[in-house]
């Protein structure tokens, strides 16, 4: 039992070990390198749509982070590198897109749903809360004593 | 009888959003180069590499302008209506072979039919990166002015092409 437990955690040890070695080579610049990935992070990957440019192993997000580093090491800026996915591909390529008119219902229907679950709520714990009934003969007996036992105690200790 | 109204509207109206949602190709991105100026390019010949096609070489011609390549399955989808509609002989067809070796790609277009009137060769893609081409097969539809006038992502079917390419070319064309 003992050995086969060795032997399971030797194997996801390697085996993690294997995969850490699949990952693709660092490029030689570091800094190109750093930047590249912050950039690819925010684009999406066109092939496989739910994949961020960064995370994708498509053959087109390979070529679009070469072409990302080369701008990078051109010295174009993180705006001008955006401008120029865009320019090709539209807005979809942004995991955060303008808002402006054809994107106001995918920025504010969260918000608009939120709003509208909280009018929901309020209406329906109004409706829930229990009418009143009138009071006992008893009840108010014991109420009124109450209340004259606080007056008396407030004005002891003013 | 009326406390449901509420929810039955909101379920009606989700129905609807999702209804549509289903009809649309998540595929499907609107390129932003349509009406735009087509990116020009300068690229080697398939046959002859010593030879070059330029975009501007097509400047006061309608063109279509295909992204193929040999290893690509839906262009084998899409090449029997290709070569039909060039033996029309409507328009010039530029067929751009993206990503692709070269031999693979005369093979190909000998083994299933040429219907280009020149292929060029996108060896790393960077033409195709300016296009904005994300999936082959994908046609361009290039007017006298060199402005893009329409995108066909994926493979042009009988339908897109009676409806939609047929009218824009004939209109281009006066």
């Amino acid at each position: 039992m003992k050995l086969k437990t060795l032997l399971l955690l030797f194997t996801l040890l390697f085996g993690s070990v294997a995969l850490a070695k699949e990952v693709a080579p660092l490029a030689a610049d570091e800094a190109v390198e750093k930047r590249m990935v912050a950039i690819s992070e925010e684009l999406r990957c066109l092939v496989c749509q739910n994949e961020s440019l960064a995370g994708s192993r498509a053959d087109l997000a390979q070529d679009l982070r070469r072409e990302i580093r080369q701008m990078i090491r051109d010295g174009k800026t993180d705006q001008e590198i955006l401008d120029f996915m865009v320019a090709r591909y539209g807005d979809f390529v942004r995991y955060r897109p303008p808002v402006k008119p054809t994107t106001w219902l995918l920025w504010g229907g969260p918000f608009v749903l939120l709003g509208g679950g909280v009018v929901a709520l309020l209406l329906f714990l109004r409706r829930q809360r229990p009418a009143a009934t009138p009071l006992s003969a008893e009840e108010r007996q014991r109420a009124a004593a109450l209340l004259k036992s606080s007056e008396t105690s407030d004005t002891s200790n003013s | 009888m009326k406390r449901f109204l509420v929810p039955l509207a909101l379920f009606a109206v989700l129905v609807a959003f999702l209804a549509i949602g289903l009809t649309r190709d998540p595929h499907e991105v609107p390129s932003p180069l349509v009406g735009k100026p087509a990116p020009a390019f300068t690229l080697p010949l398939l046959h002859d590499p010593a030879k070059s096609f330029s975009t501007a070489d097509m400047k006061g011609r309608v063109w279509l302008l295909n992204v193929w390549a040999s290893w690509c399955v839906s262009c084998r989808e899409e090449h029997p209506l290709l070569v039909e509609f060039a033996k029309t002989g409507t328009v010039p067809i530029i067929g751009l072979d993206y990503k692709d070796g070269s031999e693979d790609g005369k093979k190909w277009l000998a083994r299933l039919g040429n219907p280009y009137s020149l292929a060029v060769v996108d060896a790393d893609g960077r033409v195709g990166i300016d296009y904005g081409v994300y999936g082959v097969p994908e046609t361009y539809v290039i007017d006298k002015a060199g402005i893009i006038r329409m995108k066909q992502t994926g493979p042009i079917t009988p339908e897109a092409l009676e409806k939609q390419i047929l009218p824009l070319l004939a209109e281009l064309a006066k």
